[in-house]
């Protein structure tokens, strides 16, 4: 359950919802993403009242969505898994799978093989790559990060911070990670029980007791 | 009994088995549903095969148009009640269990307790001393046609991928664009025309009659059962195992300890194997990628 939650993206920002383990932000994400009903409230994208369009609809609308624990078809080869985000934006044609490679070249090595195989770090770059291929107005992550090395998570950030910049792309990430919350966003609103506690504006998101005091328990 | 007979009587243990459990298989596989209305669909098919049939138009031909018309009827069902049902796999037991019964029963309510079927095509090829039949013969061909076709459909057509895709995780796949509603609709048709098509083959070899069904009814079951949720591996691996089994079982003893014989292995794979040799299979080749 989640309210009071009231926040705004602009076009080509990168954004990240912080708080701790519990406090509801992938209730958030995946009422965002159209998964978990809205009881009240509304959701606006691209000057469009989505509020009760289905999941698939609001994909195909543009939004790409990167779920906790990089929700890859595990079944599924590398090539297949990447296809499968083809159907997201509709407005716009889907990148090709050789620009997606460029930014994460381990997937092109390991494209026939099956994403259950991968390893944490694969995955995730694997879960990016899927939804960026449809060429997202926004995309979606919910804990990019989990699970994964640390030098891995600093190449994973950097690789979403030059897809911003090369198309264009707006992004929400949910995250409880210190460093890479510095690192990527400009900005950052601060949920606790279920609901908007602060926001980070842009200059503050350097200082770390600011932050702080949102994440530590 | 010669090696002949033993192989001829295995060709007919196995497409039987591959041919009623693939529309079940698909539509467990793929939707976790239960579908114990599976073999009035098979009815369904053959009773409009042999309608068709007796109205002038060629087997072949009412064949196909029997499998298309079951799909329909599938997706109708679908929408009208399974589409209520999606990854309840109990209730779906109960449900399609009560469509079973209208079926039988509406079916013996207008065309009464047996039709009159039509005659096995091609006649019989007779090889020192025994004689086969070639449509059975060409049954075997078909259920051979029937997997590379099912093979061709997940593997190499969008649709495929969709519904693999949705078979493993439904919201994911939802969340990059699948309408996953439409996605097993589809499914669900595309079984029940399977089932359809298998009615509409057997029509020509058995008597029709409400309960036609039946009879594809336990050996469909036991094989989904040994060959697991993978419609395509489990059925074409758990086929022939079965009817290695049933036929030599059939040739020493008759059919009812083949049958016997199928429940048993059943019984045997489920302790050993709970996911069946897909499951298996699929354990083997995860651990070999790997490495």
């Amino acid at each position: 359950m989640v309210r009071d939650m009231s926040i705004t993206i602009e076009k080509g920002e990168i954004v990240s919802i912080i708080g701790r383990n519990g406090v509801g932000k992938s209730t958030f994400v995946k009422t965002l993403m159209g998964l978990l009903k809205t009881s009240k409230g509304k959701i606006t994208f691209n000057q469009q009242d989505i509020t009760r369009t289905k999941a698939d609809e609001r994909a195909k609308l543009g939004i790409g969505y990167v779920p906790q624990g990089h929700g890859v078809f595990p079944a599924l080869t590398v090539e297949e898994n990447l296809h499968m985000g083809k159907l997201i934006n509709k407005q716009k044609p889907s990148l090709n799978p050789e620009q997606v490679y460029d930014y994460f070249p381990k997937l092109k090595e390991r494209r026939k093989q099956k994403a259950g195989t991968l390893s944490g770090g694969e995955q995730a770059a694997l879960s990016i790559s899927r939804a960026i291929i449809g060429n997202p107005d926004l995309l979606v992550l919910d804990e990019p990060t989990e699970g994964i090395q640390p030098n891995i998570v600093y190449h994973i950030s950097d690789m979403i911070k030059q897809i911003n910049k090369d198309i264009g792309l707006t992004v929400l990430f949910v995250e409880q990670h210190m460093g890479l919350i510095q690192q990527m966003s400009e900005r950052c609103y601060a949920m606790d029980k279920g609901s908007i506690v602060g926001e980070v504006k842009h200059q503050d998101v350097a200082n770390y007791e600011i932050l702080k005091r949102y994440l530590t328990v | 009994m010669s090696i002949l007979d033993l192989f001829y009587q295995f060709m007919n243990d196995f497409s039987f088995l591959i041919l009623s459990a693939i529309g079940l298989a698909i539509i467990f596989g793929m939707m976790k549903i239960i579908n114990l209305s599976h073999g009035e669909f098979i009815m369904l098919g053959a009773y409009m095969t042999t309608l068709f049939t007796k109205a002038g138009m060629p087997l072949i031909l009412s064949i196909f148009i029997s499998a298309i018309g079951v799909g329909v009827f599938g997706f109708i069902i679908d929408r009208l009640v399974i589409s209520h049902l999606y990854g309840r796999t109990l209730d779906s037991v109960v449900v399609t269990w009560g469509i079973s019964m209208v079926l039988q029963q509406g079916m013996l309510i207008i065309f009464g307790p047996s039709l009159q079927g039509v005659s096995t095509p091609l006649g019989s090829l007779s090889i020192g001393g025994s004689a086969y039949s070639i449509y059975r013969l060409l049954l075997f061909v078909i259920s051979f046609v029937v997997l590379v076709l099912l093979y061709v459909i997940f593997m190499n057509t969008k649709f495929g991928l969709y519904s693999r895709a949705t078979m493993q995780n439904q919201e994911i796949a939802q969340s990059m664009g699948v309408n996953t509603n439409r996605v097993y609709s589809l499914t669900f048709s595309l079984g029940a025309a399977f089932a359809g098509l298998t009615g509409g083959l057997y029509a020509p070899t058995m008597t029709i009659s409400p309960s036609f069904g039946t009879s594809f009814l336990m050996p469909s079951f036991v094989t989904v059962i040994v060959g697991g949720a993978n419609p395509l591996i489990g059925t074409s691996l758990s086929g022939g195992v079965l009817g290695i089994v049933s036929s030599i079982l059939d040739a020493l003893w008759g059919t009812f300890y083949g049958r016997l014989g199928l429940l048993i292995v059943a019984i045997i794979v489920i302790r050993i194997l709970p996911l069946g040799i897909s499951g298996l299979v699929e354990k083997v080749l995860v651990r070999k990628n790997r490495v």
